[in-house]
């Protein structure tokens, strides 16, 4: 591939999804196109870019988008996490949500779906108080192959040991032929949705929830900063903001700041408790 | 630095977990059947055991039971690592007192994942 190649494949990616190619990307570019090629017959991905450049292949576009964005994902991805979600943050939102009875959960950049489905075991868990009361669970993914995997709820032999304890495999699992499939109960708890956070997603709504793990650490500075900002306007008053392991708010925007009883989640300025916040829901 | 003890009569299997497990900076016990692995029990009960089912002389299911009932065998986590992946079969395991459940083929992600979550590491 040329460096005029690279170059325009860096800007490509960029604005599709807003991947910024590091010092690693040459190495992605080389181990990952060589597939698309074959899917479309292509020669090499010196013909696979001139393609892209002329913009008449849209299924090609979108599949040079896929190839390329990381989607490692795996149930309760993070422990620390998950249990500050489920002893924390939801018996909060219980609390504070009683008298409108619901709930709205997104998780962002989530791949095939497990980080939702997660959320989901958690909240089955948790029945018998929240009778009555309305959930939603969305989970996003800019791959339509990826949310489609989702919808099925149709994980490998090796994605189902990854994080989820055997017991829950058993609750909320059925086998299908070598895959597992998580139940229709679940299933009917998360909804799946196309959402590019390079786009405007402002008409999802507002979530007191919020899970958007693991994708920051792909984007530029710049590209942080307004996704962090976009999302942030999406989060309730009181809401809660949960970001991957190595990535912060800080130094990029003051929208929102650390949780301190609650490590690696974020909140609106002045809404360090949940039931006790008295700042407006962001417009 | 805990001990486990791997159960499973294939050498190689035998090999991969102990590399796996000692990268996890365990102490490694061997055995190739469960009359074996209640042996080495007896002698020095491990924190943690990786239990093949399907094996000539005592199956793992078998040695589980022996092994709960022995003084100091409810201790031990027991991690059962077997090509046995249909739902009856993990039931029945953890209904026996199996702490988690590997379905082989396994890689060290798996094995670390569900060590883990018995809180062995």
């Amino acid at each position: 591939m040329t460096e005029t190649d690279h170059r325009f494949l860096s800007a490509f990616l960029r604005a599709r999804s807003g991947l910024a190619l590091n010092s690693d990307g040459l190495y992605l570019v080389e181990s990952r196109l060589p597939a698309v090629c074959r899917r479309f017959g292509l020669s090499d991905p010196g013909e696979l870019i001139a393609i892209l450049r002329s913009g008449a292949v849209p299924e090609i576009e979108a599949a040079v988008v896929e190839a390329m964005v990381t989607q490692e994902t795996f149930f309760f991805r993070d422990k620390a996490i998950f249990a500050q979600i489920q002893d924390i943050a939801l018996p909060r939102l219980l609390e504070a949500r009683a008298a409108s009875r619901r709930l709205r959960i997104w998780s962002a950049a989530a791949s095939t779906g497990q980080e939702a489905y997660s959320i989901a075991m958690i909240l089955a868990g948790m029945a018998p108080s929240l009778a009555g009361w309305t959930v939603d669970i969305l989970s996003t993914d800019l791959s339509d192959v990826a949310l489609e995997r989702g919808r099925l709820g149709l994980y490998t032999h090796f994605e189902v040991q990854r994080g989820l304890p055997i017991q829950l495999l058993l609750t909320h699992f059925t086998q299908a032929g070598d895959l597992w499939q998580i139940s229709a109960a679940l299933r009917r708890m998360v909804s799946f949705a196309r959402v590019n956070l390079m786009d405007d997603f402002s008409g999802l709504g507002i979530f007191d929830l919020i899970l958007c793990r693991n994708v920051l650490i792909y984007f530029d500075d710049e590209t942080k900063r307004d996704v962090l900002e976009r999302v942030a306007a999406r989060l309730a008053h009181d809401g809660r903001l949960i970001l991957g392991g190595v990535e912060t708010p800080v130094g990029l925007t003051e929208t929102v700041v650390a949780c301190p009883d609650f490590k690696g989640a974020y909140s609106h300025v002045g809404c360090n408790r949940i039931s006790r916040c008295d700042r407006d829901s962001p417009k | 630095m805990k001990h486990c003890l791997i159960v499973d009569d294939s050498a190689v299997i035998r090999k991969v977990a102990r590399r796996i497990l000692e990268a996890l900076e365990f102490r490694i016990s061997e055995a190739e059947d469960g009359a074996k692995a209640l042996a080495v029990c007896e002698r020095d009960m491990p924190e943690a055991v990786l239990l093949d089912w399907n094996m000539p002389v005592m199956d793992g299911y078998e040695f589980l039971g022996h092994l709960r009932r022995m003084p100091g065998g409810t201790r031990p986590k027991v991690v059962f690592c077997t090509t046995e992946s249909n739902v009856e079969h993990i039931a029945r395991a953890m209904q026996a007192g199996a702490d988690e459940y590997i379905m082989k083929p396994f890689d060290k992600d798996i094995v670390a994942a569900k060590f883990q979550e018995v809180g062995l590491v």
